[in-house]
């Protein structure tokens, strides 16, 4: 394997895996003061009505079918009798129209923030930034879907490569070539989407980590005492430099 | 029994000038920074008026507060947890800016920099949002002393509601005789929607003294609060992303002074102090089925705090000693409880509000005396009461869920004191019959004179310190301010200047204190 294609299969997947995992733990440790959706939905809410939801979901649909179809290897689904062509056919049509709704949301959700004053004007370059980040990343999945469903360029089977290629970086024993052998759409996805972890922890993407399950189980009222107030989320105050108090 | 104290507020609208000086002064101490400036943690609106942010009261549309479903229980009016969590893209009943209003500042530096010419140079409005040229169309004030007219008024939701039980020509009389204003701050509710309804659990209610507070460590911005709170006083700061509301201004609280606004209320109307209550029977007591049986429960929950069960139970869960003798002191549990002249704001939301409202008297006196009768005499009141039915319904629906008999008891006693008071300060024979029509003593209807006409400073404010030495962090235990003078003019044994040194804060507060005439 060449230098590059080691830098790009090897080296950057732990790359983007070490830049997620520690910039998150710095963000939460450092920064919880910012971790938050930023919601601009007081500006502006009857596109978002549409538009938000329809690409959350969508991209909720997208995310699953990245975890069945990466980290499922075929041989268990051919063992459980699920003939490839089922699957193809099941993956392209579940998957196509997950990505058709991803992709719309994510359009409109960008029109309305260039479109609408207030929203725009609280757009940050950070902002900015993660969308070309993010749209890059749908529009290279999706164009890549397309050519593996054979309808521009040669049908390919992504589960003979693709996904040993992830479960061999997930299981620390990685094998470059299996990535190297994927068409090109495949593989421009997987650096955009690996640069998209990269810088995911300095965005406002955080806010995906804290989806809020526990909501379900905790009680109505919550009460805490005013003695012990946690400083997690801000940093510890250093010796020396005592808080001022009373 | 769990025993819990809960600062409260009273405020008695019969002294509200509507001079906004608390509205100002709330915002200069909290609110006066960018993502903010839309926000009135402190607001006073004219009513009949639609309010701020407009027709915050019409929860059919906004979904607030909390609703008893078919079983009995208590649900929040805006769904189930299940289903809000599936509505976090977009919070559906989430208020937009136009629905408060959208900030603004003026180009003032046009007024300087403008080249020479014909024309005067102006300082247009430019948004506070989009820096771009805008035109004013709704403010925070808009319908400042039924400003707009009855263009405006008419679409205030109490009005409405009360347009579809009588006849439109009741609206009409109502407007011709009643206007009040109605300062507004965080309830700090018992039963707190805005906290029931957060996802992240970065809303909750104090344990010490039930202050409801947002951790802005925790906030996560899913709003789910802003639409939840039935009194829309939950606001979005739009730069940090996060939920912010009024602290009823615990830093000075802990230190045993009033909030911002109380202290510089110049009509010296609002009144703070404790309530004990019993947080077990919370739930239940705002579960009751008929809505105008809320008022009830409410006073229920408070417990007398001078019952020596009571006590028991409070120092049993930890309450200490000299919040227990403010309990007992306590100004708000007198109007709310003893003398039962101070009702909830909007009790059929069913989240236990904790800021009382002594009803206005005033414009039925006003109206008995531009009639040329006599206002302040006991019998043309009672009567004038009994016949003013609309804005009488009116106070009803904004205080007792529209229970007409509440709002009636309290104007009655509004009345008996003036009548009863103006024959002792006309050196006439005092009459003890008045109190009596009302169901009062001579005695206390005296104090009640006392704590509403006079309210004294120390009187209005009953304000124990936070303890430190409940602290965890066992370096604050330094200075406790419990039962220590901490006066400058105070000499320990060793001093004036030994020991630890006083917060600026607590000295000043003291000096003034020391000033002012008692």
């Amino acid at each position: 394997m060449s230098s590059p294609n080691i830098l790009l299969w090897i080296v950057l997947p732990y790359m983007a895996f070490a830049s997620f995992v520690l910039g998150l733990v710095w963000r939460f440790k450092y920064d919880k003061f910012n971790w938050t959706t930023r919601s601009s939905q007081i500006y502006e809410g009857k596109l978002l009505r549409i538009a938000g939801p329809l690409f959350h979901l969508g991209l909720f649909a997208v995310i699953g079918g990245h975890v069945v179809g990466l980290l499922i290897p075929q041989t268990i689904t051919d063992r459980l009798g699920l003939s490839h062509e089922a699957y193809h056919l099941g993956a392209i049509t579940m998957g196509g129209g997950a990505g058709i709704a991803t992709l719309l949301g994510i359009s409109l959700l960008i029109y309305r923030r260039r479109t609408t004053a207030m929203v725009f004007a609280a757009t940050t370059r950070n902002d900015k930034t993660m969308y070309i980040f993010l749209v890059s990343t749908l529009l290279a999945g999706s164009s890549a879907t397309l050519s593996s469903a054979g309808i521009i360029g040669e049908e390919h089977n992504y589960r003979e490569t693709v996904g040993p290629w992830v479960r061999s970086i997930l299981t620390l024993n990685p094998n470059g070539e299996s990535m190297m052998a994927s068409p090109l759409a495949f593989r421009i996805h997987a650096v955009v989407a690996m640069s998209l972890f990269i810088i995911w922890p300095f965005t406002r993407l955080v806010h995906s980590l804290s989806a809020p399950v526990g909501y379900l189980f905790r009680p109505s009222i919550v009460y805490r005492s005013r003695d012990n107030q946690s400083t997690s989320g801000s940093r510890q105050a250093r010796p020396g430099w005592e808080k001022v108090k009373y | 029994m769990k025993v819990m104290a809960q600062m409260g507020m009273v405020m008695n609208l019969d002294k509200c000038i509507g001079c906004h000086t608390c509205s100002v002064t709330c915002k200069q101490a909290w609110t006066n920074r960018t993502g903010l400036e839309y926000a009135w943690f402190n607001n006073v609106e004219t009513r009949p008026g639609q309010g701020y942010p407009r027709r915050y009261e019409d929860q059919e549309k906004a979904k607030g507060g909390w609703i008893r479903n078919s079983r009995g229980r208590l649900k929040l009016k805006g769904g189930s947890k299940a289903r809000r969590l599936l509505s976090i893209f977009s919070n559906p009943k989430m208020l937009n800016i136009k629905d408060y209003y959208e900030p603004w500042t003026y180009e003032y530096d046009n007024l300087i920099t403008a080249p020479l010419g014909q024309q005067t140079p102006v300082a247009r409005p430019k948004s506070l949002l989009t820096g771009k040229p805008m035109k004013i169309e709704w403010s925070a004030n808009w319908d400042d002393d039924l400003g707009g007219g009855p263009a405006n008024i008419e679409k205030d939701p109490i009005l409405q509601k009360l347009a579809e039980d009588v006849t439109t020509k009741v609206k009409l009389a109502f407007e011709q005789t009643f206007m009040f204003y109605l300062p507004r701050i965080c309830e700090h509710c018992l039963n707190p929607a805005c906290v029931a309804a957060c996802p992240s659990g970065a809303m909750y209610k104090r344990e010490e003294d039930g202050i409801v507070l947002v951790d802005q460590q925790q906030c996560r911005g899913w709003r789910m609060c802003v639409s939840a709170c039935p009194y829309k006083k939950i606001y979005f700061n739009h730069k940090t992303g996060k939920a912010e509301k009024c602290t009823l201004c615990y830093p000075r609280l802990e230190l045993g002074l009033p909030t911002v606004c109380s202290e510089t209320c110049v009509g010296r109307l609002r009144y703070l102090g404790l309530f004990l209550y019993d947080a077990d029977k919370v739930a239940e007591a705002a579960a009751v089925e008929d809505e105008k049986d809320l008022y009830q429960a409410q006073l229920d929950l408070l417990l007398d705090p001078n019952d020596e069960a009571v006590l028991k139970a409070a120092r049993d869960s930890g309450i200490p000693e000299d919040w227990l003798i403010a309990a007992q002191n306590s100004p708000v549990y007198k109007l709310a409880k003893v003398y039962k002249i101070a009702l909830p704001l909007h009790p059929e939301y069913r989240t236990m509000p904790m800021v009382w409202y002594v009803p206005p008297l005033s414009p039925i006196v006003d109206v008995l005396t531009e009639t040329g009768h006599d206002g302040e005499e006991a019998g043309n009141l009672f009567g004038a009461i009994n016949a003013l039915r609309i804005p009488l319904a009116y106070l009803a629906e904004l205080f007792s869920a529209g229970d007409i008999e509440v709002v009636e008891n309290t104007l009655r006693k509004l009345s008996a004191m003036r009548s009863y008071m103006r024959d002792i300060n006309l050196g006439r024979e005092p009459r003890p019959e008045i109190p009596e029509a009302v169901g009062m003593d001579q005695e206390s209807i005296y104090e009640m004179y006392r704590l509403l006409a006079i309210a004294k400073y120390e009187d209005r404010y009953v304000i124990p310190a936070a303890h430190a030495e409940q602290a965890k962090d066992l370096e604050n235990m330094g200075c406790s301010l419990d039962g220590v003078d901490l006066g400058a003019n105070s000499n320990g044994p060793f001093g004036q200047a030994s020991g630890n040194p006083v917060p600026v804060t607590i000295e000043n507060f003291h000096i003034l204190k020391d000033r002012q005439t008692q």
